[in-house]
């Protein structure tokens, strides 16, 4: 078990390979009730949301979810995030565990008119079941027809008897739902998708895994990859960021939109290490001899079997097979930008 | 539950003392705290190693774990094929997943080791 943005959360419950393979094999079940919840309801909850979030809120109907960011004025995220439309003027933002404060305070900062904010964090528990075979284990437990629900689509229903919202999203890769609880019912819930899932491979995951999972899949973590000091479109996330007029104007604005026109001065790309060794956050990146930066996010990734990651370069230097160095623990290693995601499923 | 012929540094790895010759790896309980081992880097044959020295790096996807040499001594031997496999260690960290044969150069830096009963001690104690 280890601190993770507050919380006490496993690492791994038998083994970081076999519980990354099991999700890109059959499933793999995640407690990720750290996550925060923030409601946003009332008849301007729209408006309210269209000024502080990078993507186009309107474009979502009822049940529908998307992937966005709380863009500040430099065009830099405070945090990436999903809104999730329920119904008209009833919105829910998910949010990272260690930055629910601050969107939190952020938020109140944007002077929230003709709607109100909630924090549903505390009495809501959120497990992920990833991978191919998630949808085979979950419709027994339920009688709402998963089939019918789309990608970034969700449905309120029963599962075993407990009130959820399953939403077909995730951080894997992977097909998947990620399942809204009453904080009370993790538990039981959480023992009763094991058992379902056992025959088919199951295997509870904890963070070693997602972490592997969602680099492969070239899925961005706040804190790594991202903060305050990249722009959304340095960090490759020009496309949750709409300029449409009718979007509205947000934080960063004008930035952004001067960015995913002309190019930002550096951009975050995808390397494979071509030499021996692994990559790892922090660690220093040179380019002709030049240091450029540091390693984001890197790792041996368990299903594609090479040490891969995240960094950025300057965007005149970024191109795909642009070679350059990663300073493994004293000695430069040769590596190649690579086109992402990493890893793709295959429908 | 730990060998009684071996005998075992604080840093997690073990010996097998046979004449001047040693033969080196780490222990069943630092391939659990390691995880799923994918990257081993050991030194080359001739390498001379003082006790305490690092030897090589193991690496698990969420760890780097230094190699530390538990006696003083020159290195004559090295398991290649581990390298290629490094997962071994996982399955079999005192048998097959051997790392390195030395020529003990200074018997007495064996004293200082624990025997397997101190070994289990110490482990024991590290898991409060």
């Amino acid at each position: 078990m280890v601190a993770f943005g507050g919380w006490e959360m496993p690492v791994e419950y038998s083994g970081l390979i076999a519980e990354h393979m099991a999700v890109r094999r059959g499933a793999g079940l995640f407690d990720v009730s750290h996550m925060g919840e923030i409601e946003v309801e009332g008849d301007a909850a729209q408006t309210f949301l269209q000024r502080v979030t990078s993507n186009d809120v309107a474009r979502l109907t009822d049940g529908q979810a998307q992937y966005s960011a709380l863009p500040l004025p430099t065009g830099a995220p405070a945090d990436d995030v999903i809104v999730y439309r329920k119904a008209a003027g009833r919105f829910l933002l998910v949010v990272n565990a260690g930055n629910l404060d601050k969107d939190w305070q952020w938020l109140q900062s944007q002077s929230p008119q003709g709607c109100a904010l909630r924090d549903a964090s505390e009495e809501t528990a959120l497990l992920a079941l990833q991978g191919p075979r998630a949808q085979e284990i979950v419709q027994p437990l339920t009688s709402l027809p998963l089939a019918g629900i789309g990608y970034y689509h969700f449905a309120q229903g029963e599962l075993d008897g407990h009130s959820v919202t399953l939403s077909r999203t995730g951080y894997t890769g992977e097909d998947g739902f990620e399942i809204f609880v009453a904080a009370a019912s993790a538990e039981p819930l959480w023992m009763r998708l094991l058992e379902a899932g056992r025959d088919k491979g199951l295997l509870p995951c904890g963070l070693g895994a997602r972490d592997t999972l969602r680099l492969e899949a070239r899925m961005c973590l706040y804190g790594n990859d991202m903060d305050e000091t990249t722009t959304l479109v340095e960090a490759g996330l020009g496309w949750i960021v709409s300029t449409d007029p009718a979007k509205g104007d947000f934080p960063g604005r004008a930035i952004l939109e001067q960015q995913k026109k002309n190019g930002a001065p550096r951009k975050l790309v995808g390397f494979e290490v071509t030499g021996r060794g692994i990559a790892r956050h922090g660690y220093p990146v040179y380019v002709g001899g030049q240091a450029v930066g540091t390693v984001t996010s890197g790792t041996f990734a368990p299903f594609l079997q090479k040490s891969i990651g995240l960094c950025y370069l300057p965007a005149t230097g970024a191109a795909t097979r642009t070679e350059f160095q990663v300073d493994i623990r004293g000695r430069r290693v040769e590596a190649r930008v690579v086109p992402t995601p990493f890893y793709r499923r295959t429908r | 539950m730990y060998p009684a012929e071996l005998r075992y540094s604080k840093d997690h790895e073990w010996i097998k003392v046979e004449g001047d010759r040693g033969t080196i790896g780490i222990t069943d309980y630092a391939q659990k705290q390691l995880g799923d081992v994918v990257f081993l880097e050991l030194p080359e044959v001739g390498t001379k190693l003082t006790a305490g020295d690092s030897f090589g790096t193991v690496e698990s996807v969420k760890a780097v774990s230094e190699l530390f040499a538990p006696v003083t001594g020159d290195v004559l031997e090295v398991n290649s094929p581990l390298v290629a496999k490094p997962e071994t260690i996982n399955t079999d960290p005192h048998g097959a997943a051997w790392m390195i044969k030395v020529l003990i150069t200074d018997p007495p830096s064996v004293q200082s080791l624990l025997d397997a009963k101190a070994y289990e001690a110490l482990i024991a104690s590290e898991a409060k």
